[in-house]
């Protein structure tokens, strides 16, 4: 279909492209519509036809510096600038500067009366005149088919229209022709047939009572295009359209890391948390801690400087606050220093195409380095699962290619199994954190498991996950003879084990101190009889001295006795004569 | 400006600008076969029906393309009624001379 007309010709020149300056479009047409050709712009009522054409023009004046001409058939000038006042666009004032030309025409039937042959030259003379007037390069005629209501002879209005598209062409303007949508064609009266280079179809389907605006490029001659239906969303700011569909593979990976938040969870984490750009899925059942978790991620965050965006499907934004100040953390001051932005918007409030494309567009303009999506499983209100799954994807993809951390929470339902998420994107997360209600000896503990963690080392261990006013407090669960136990039946048990080990102390105690006391008493003994023996040795020892003295008393006597009688031999006694033998031996 | 004037039938002596019942515009863009063809149906028409009455003024927008705007010409040849009130549109070359009285509001005089 693409690129018939401009192979024909050998030089290879290429399609020029004209930017429209609308968010999205330049992308998906791989850079604005065909230059100095008219585009059809077709679709139902209220579909955006009239704001996208002005928006070309408009911002056509703005950012590409080239003049616009807008031809209405149906607005006067006057509500036009009226309308786009709402979008910020200042009609007058590109009027003024001779930017833009606003040109309402009007034709009442009921004033006319065709009496033969006639041509619209008149309205060629007008647009040609518009155009030289300010230079124009951009003219939107919305909507040319209101000619057809006026005029009664369609053949000629029909051979008028052809030369009115080849006149557009020939005057090098860049064109658009708004038309509405026909029971089976394009356009109610088959404009397509004369604008034949590029054809823009616009939707606004209403399934379950959402509506969803999307935009399909049917056609675009000499260049390829993207060729899917694209969501678009009309807002304050105008027409943004999101080429969400139009995603690969190919982001890039960061080995940076970022804290969880909770310091026992980034030790689980390899010791340092998250990869930055990674997506975290936290699935549980209800009042599990989702929300909890990722508020410590938040603040975490914030307190590092990073801007998180926080998109909120069943809070409010003052509940959120409200509820995290009671674990002790403080989300409004972030909010106030405009580091933390929240969304919140109940699931039904639009389809899920145009939640992604405000999604996208809040993450545009915001820039956050993290993103939070709490809960994910909520969206499935406003479709059915896989269209959610896809748009989860497409949402994870987008923000890996930005380098986003993306932390979504799931509700999982109680009769589910756990390892299921509710809309089955666990293939798509990197981070797949598990909190579990443990019922046990009448309470509900909560238990945090790490299912999966791509390219790190992580805890395969689950830790028992308290929640108190300083934050999440993840234990240890007591894994010993009594089996896995938490909450109270833990701290029953962990009592019981210290009066246990208490009591084991006690006795290891005690009979050291006995080993202690018998040493004692051994010592005490061995002490009274070593005092024993020295009592007995000194006095064994005097009587020795004693019996000494005494027998060197006799001995002396006896040398007296000796010396007295002139004996020669002194030797009287015994071994006192033998002595006293020495002694004078001695002497001699 | 060049806007051609013609005041088709005077009357010897009359002012050209005095107050007429008709007033009646005719906007072409050239000497096309059709503005000429036009030209010579209206003038007979008038002619016939407001002789005396009447003040046809041509406008080519090829002269004078911005006059398209203010009467909110579309289509080439038209003939606008200016006067009298309401104003009325005829488009096309006059050829149907029935349509054009009708346009025109002017009874044919029997």
């Amino acid at each position: 279909m693409a690129q018939q007309k401009k192979n024909t010709k050998p030089a290879v020149e290429l399609l020029q492209k004209c930017p429209t300056g609308i968010k999205g479009l330049d992308e998906i047409t791989g850079g604005g519509l065909p230059q100095g050709r008219p585009t059809l712009v077709c679709g139902g009522t209220g579909c955006g036809k009239t704001l996208m054409a002005m928006e070309f023009v408009v911002r056509g004046t703005m950012h590409y510096d080239e003049p616009g001409i807008y031809m209405s058939f149906e607005e006067k000038s006057e509500e036009l600038v009226r309308n786009f006042a709402s979008l910020g666009f200042d009609l007058n004032d590109l009027v003024a500067r001779k930017r833009l030309v606003l040109d309402y025409v009007h034709i009442d039937k009921s004033e006319i009366e065709e009496t033969g042959a006639y041509d619209l030259e008149g309205l060629f003379i007008r647009i040609g005149y518009a155009i030289n007037s300010i230079g124009a390069k951009r003219v939107v005629l919305d909507t040319i088919e209101t000619l057809f209501s006026c005029f009664a002879d369609e053949v000629i209005l029909r051979a008028e229209l052809k030369r009115l598209f080849t006149f557009l062409k020939n005057q090098g303007v860049t064109a658009i022709i708004t038309g509405e949508q026909g029971e089976r064609t394009l356009t109610r009266f088959g404009l397509e047939e004369y604008v034949a280079d590029c054809v823009i179809f616009l939707n606004h389907q209403v399934a379950e009572q959402i509506a969803t605006r999307r935009m399909r490029i049917v056609k675009y001659r000499g260049s390829a295009h993207g060729t899917n239906e694209y969501p678009f969303l009309i807002d304050k700011e105008g027409f943004s359209v999101m080429p969400v569909s139009s995603l690969g593979l190919d982001h890039a990976a960061s080995t940076e890391r970022v804290s969880t938040g909770v310091e026992r969870l980034d030790t689980m984490l390899g010791g340092k948390g998250y990869y930055r750009g990674s997506s975290i899925l936290v699935t549980g059942t209800a009042g599990t801690g989702k929300t909890s978790l990722a508020a410590h991620f938040v603040d975490a965050a914030c307190q590092r400087g990073e801007k998180c965006l926080y998109f909120a499907f069943e809070e409010s934004r003052n509940q959120i606050i409200r509820n995290m100040r009671s674990i002790g953390i403080d989300l409004e001051q972030w909010a106030n220093k405009g580091l933390l932005e929240f969304r919140n918007s109940r699931p039904t409030l639009y389809g899920l195409e145009m939640h992604l494309v405000t999604m996208h567009k809040a993450i545009e303009t915001f820039n956050p380095a993290i993103v939070v999506v709490d809960p994910i499983s909520n969206l499935i209100a406003a479709a059915s699962a896989t269209e959610v799954k896809s748009m989860l994807s497409r949402l994870i993809d987008f923000l890996k290619m930005k380098q986003i951390t993306a932390f979504c929470t799931d509700l999982t339902a109680v009769d589910g199994g756990l390892e299921r998420t509710e809309v089955g994107i666990s293939s798509l997360t990197d981070t797949w954190l598990l909190l579990q209600v443990m019922e046990e000896s009448g309470e509900r503990n909560r238990g945090l498991y790490i299912l999966k963690s791509r390219g790190m080392h992580h805890s395969n261990q689950v830790r028992e996950f308290c929640l108190s006013g300083d934050g999440i407090l993840l234990q240890d669960v007591y894994i010993g003879t009594g089996g896995v136990l938490t909450g109270s039946a833990r701290i029953g048990q962990e009592a019981k084990d210290k009066a246990e080990m208490l009591a084991r102390r006690q006795e290891i105690e005690r009979k050291q101190g006995e080993i202690e006391r018998k040493k004692a008493v051994v010592e005490a003994q061995i002490a009274a009889l070593r005092s024993g023996f020295e009592a007995e040795k000194d006095e064994l020892e005097r009587s020795i001295n004693r019996e000494q003295l005494r027998q060197n008393i006799l001995a002396e006597e006896a040398q007296t006795m000796a010396r007295t009688r002139k004996a020669d031999n002194l030797l009287s006694t015994g071994g006192s004569a033998a002595k006293g033998a020495k002694t004078r031996k001695r002497e001699r | 400006m060049t806007r051609e004037r013609k005041n088709a039938g005077p009357r010897p002596g009359q002012d050209p600008s005095a107050a007429v019942d008709w007033e009646l515009r005719l906007y072409v863009a050239g000497q096309t076969p059709k503005s000429i063809i036009a030209f010579a149906n209206l003038k007979k028409i008038c002619e016939e029906h407001l002789e005396g009455k009447y003040r046809i003024e041509v406008i080519d927008l090829m002269v004078n393309p911005q006059l398209a705007k203010g009467d909110q010409i579309l289509a080439l040849p038209t003939l606008v009624r200016k006067l009298p009130e309401p104003v009325m549109k005829i488009i096309g070359d006059l050829s149907n001379t029935d349509r054009v009285l009708v346009g025109l509001d002017i009874k044919p005089l029997t």
